[in-house]
């Protein structure tokens, strides 16, 4: 169960708004049905009474909104999911925005749903849907209630959720996590382990649906760039859409190179696509092979730490000793 | 004259048709997506009766990337040599009330002077069967617009039953299509689906969204919703992906690019979106400099612009798409609904 409750969050919001320690709010906005809920900026605790939510379907990282946030005059109140510390600190760790401005409470999560996950439990005429206890309860227009189990069908990141700890917060309400055993890469150990062809065939399965829409990138919190290379005219790779598959292809590849050893695995990326492609377990596989080549390490897990790939240690393995394992 | 055939029939009614032309239509997808998408059809594919592909069938018409000509360099020759490919018939099978409407609003765009000759050309050779929503979603609001999912138009309409599939010839293309398919289809009442149709009426009504209203919006409101300080709150979270204006059926902006292949080049077009920061970007820069003023380009267009210069008709169908699909949940429900209230709040506005 959610300890936390919209309440907690609404009081706590509220008293500080009221006393002049911040001056907005960065919060979720209800929207039209129960999973369309939006990343907003409150101004009030009228408004906040009015439209914020805080339920099953706020999901969405706050944490790259503190980029342009932290750009105006005062003080913003954000609130971190486990995950979205880790992004939070990530970002602190390139300077990409202002600590002092921001207000940062941590939240307890036992995972999200999200609109496409529910979406494809409940596909026609989805009403809405809620958590009661264990369940998941689903209404639609044809077809009555749903009852599923909750934890069995949340999205892909939060079914192997890397960690419950809030890593980084001036308050923490309710009580704080640890780090879990995820088993966050199973999927990538099976794709390892599948012939080159058929690993070749899966990603050209997923990747050829993409629209180029870039949404992957623009939430991204590790993609930061005031101008990145593929929306500069002069770069020569600059494209609106694809010209072609292999293109594509490179596209996601570089993405997933530049990110490498900065991504915090929050899974944003693979919840904002539109064509539901599974992009998080490109970067997990970066995340897996850093961990092995060089031992565990998790970006945003402490701010200011080095990554393996900017650190230079005099035992990193050579290529030869990666090749000689046979890594994929 | 109203045909049907058994719904147990309808693959051997789909294989005749592809024998007709090329026909494409909604399947379940494979892999990670299993949400439909327009596929084109081989023998033993299932038609997906899912609601809305992700994808809309304005793919069919102006597809997000069409080469256009390319030039072939040789020492001091340049060859000029024709790409195009849209010279043959094709089917499209299963197409939504909403996506056919689309279609008029893309052709007051790309039919009248200078008429766009590769769409004019891949919608002259275009057969479409539209298909009746006896299901619609709750992110369905076609009717807004003057849509009815119960009489879908297009060359041959089609309803679904638990038991059969009908199909009404509407215009010429349709009952020659419908002819070729000779003893696969029997002849039936047209009043056989009249009970489909009050059916869908009553379902459209009963939607979250049946409701919504453009009363607040069409060509004589730019005035009035130009400067509206809504527009900063809707379009705070944006992130410009542009993926609204994507999966968007009647989205027609592009931009048209070179290619540098190496040994010539291949100038081709692909969708561009008014959400992007580079779009119609010239010399002098973009003329849109900041996300909000992108953002309500969007809107203003399907709302404002395009009814103004096209006898009131709004450039939005309805179909949800970017209900479903943007990643903040941000969407044009949600700014019709927030501009119409501001309306009433401010009677005198
Ligand atoms: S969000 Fe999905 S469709 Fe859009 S660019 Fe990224 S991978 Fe492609
Ligand atoms: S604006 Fe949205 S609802 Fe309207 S036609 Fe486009 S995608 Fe469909
Ligand atoms: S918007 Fe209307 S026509 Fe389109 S799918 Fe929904 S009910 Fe059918
Ligand atoms: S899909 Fe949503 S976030 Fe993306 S450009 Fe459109 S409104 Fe903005």
């Amino acid at each position: 169960m959610q300890t936390v409750t919209r309440e907690t969050l609404l009081d706590k919001a509220s008293a500080l708004l009221a006393s002049g320690e911040v001056s907005r709010v960065l919060g979720w906005k209800k929207g039209e049905f129960a999973y369309d809920v939006t990343p907003a900026v409150f101004e009030s605790a009228e408004e906040m009474e009015k439209d914020f939510v805080y339920d099953i379907f706020s999901g969405a990282n706050f944490s790259k909104y503190l980029i342009k946030e932290t750009a105006k005059e005062g003080k913003v109140l954000v609130f971190l999911k486990p995950c979205d510390s880790y992004s939070f600190n990530q970002l602190l760790t390139e300077h990409r925005f202002d600590r002092e401005k921001v207000y940062a409470i941590g939240i307890p999560c036992d995972g999200m749903m999200d609109a496409s996950t529910v979406k494809a439990l409940a596909p026609e005429g989805l009403v809405s849907a809620e958590r009661d206890g264990d369940n998941l309860v689903i209404h639609t227009l044809y077809d009555g209630d749903k009852i599923l189990p909750y934890a069995d069908n949340l999205p892909d990141r939060c079914r192997h959720c890397k960690s419950k700890k809030v890593v980084a917060y001036d308050e923490m309400l309710g009580e704080n996590g640890d780090v879990v055993d995820s088993h966050r890469f199973d999927e990538v150990a099976e794709l390892e382990a599948m012939s080159e062809d058929a690993r070749f065939a899966f990603w050209q399965n997923e990747l050829s649906r993409c629209i180029r829409c870039n949404a992957c990138r623009d939430v991204c919190p590790a993609c930061t760039c005031e101008k990145c290379v593929f929306d500069n005219p002069k770069s020569g790779v600059e494209n609106k859409a694809i010209s072609d598959s292999y293109e594509e292809k490179m596209f996601h590849i570089i993405r997933a190179f530049h990110v490498a050893g900065r991504c915090t695995d929050c899974g944003e990326c693979s919840r904002v696509c539109p064509q539901n492609i599974p992009l998080h377990l490109l970067n997990r596989k970066f995340i897996y092979d850093i961990d092995r080549n060089y031992g565990d390490y998790m970006a945003g897990a402490e701010e200011g730490s080095r990554a393996p790939l900017v650190n230079y240690k005099t035992e990193d393995p050579e290529a030869a000793d990666v090749l000689e394992r046979g890594d994929k | 004259m109203m045909k049907k055939c058994p719904v147990s029939a309808l693959n051997t009614v789909l294989t005749a048709l592809s024998g007709v032309a090329p026909l494409y239509l909604p399947v379940n997808g494979k892999g990670k997506d299993t949400r439909a998408k327009y596929t084109k059809y081989e023998d033993g594919m299932i038609y997906s009766t899912a609601l809305n592909t992700v994808r809309s069938a304005k793919d069919f018409f102006f597809p997000q990337t069409e080469n256009l000509v390319n030039f072939k360099v040789d020492g001091k020759n340049i060859e000029i040599i024709d790409p195009r490919e849209e010279h043959e018939d094709f089917i499209l099978f299963g197409v939504r009330a909403c996506d056919y409407k689309s279609f008029d609003v893309l052709d007051r765009v790309f039919l009248s002077e200078p008429v766009d000759s590769y769409y004019a050309s891949r919608r002259a050779h275009g057969i479409v069967f539209t298909m009746a929503c006896t299901r619609p979603a709750e992110t369905c609001f076609c009717t807004t617009f003057g849509i009815d999912p119960s009489e879908p138009q297009g060359d041959v309409s089609c309803y679904m039953t638990e038991t059969d599939v009908y199909f009404d010839a509407k215009t010429e293309k349709g009952e020659v299509v419908l002819a070729k398919l000779g003893d696969l289809l029997a002849d039936c009442e047209e009043s056989t689906v009249n009970e489909q149709k009050e059916l869908i009426s009553s379902r459209m009504k009963a939607l979250p969204l049946s409701s919504l209203s453009t009363e607040a919006f069409g060509g004589d409101k730019l005035d009035k919703l130009f400067d509206d300080p809504r527009w900063e709150s809707l379009s705070e979270s944006c992130l410009a992906c542009g993926t609204c204006t994507y999966v968007c059926p009647t989205c027609q902006c592009y931009d048209i690019k070179d290619f540098d292949t190496g040994h010539g080049v291949c100038r081709f077009r692909c969708w561009d979106s008014c959400m992007y920061s580079e779009f119609t970007k010239m010399s002098a820069g973009q003329p849109r400099l900041t996300q909000m003023q992108r953002f309500r380009q969007r809107f203003m267009h399907k709302l404002v612009y395009y009814p103004a210069n096209n006898d009131g008709l709004f450039s939005c169908v309805g179909c949800g798409r970017c209900l479903a699909s943007c990643p903040i949940s941000m969407n044009i429900v949600k700014v019709m609904k927030t501009l119409s209230e501001e309306a009433e709040d401010n009677g005198s506005k």
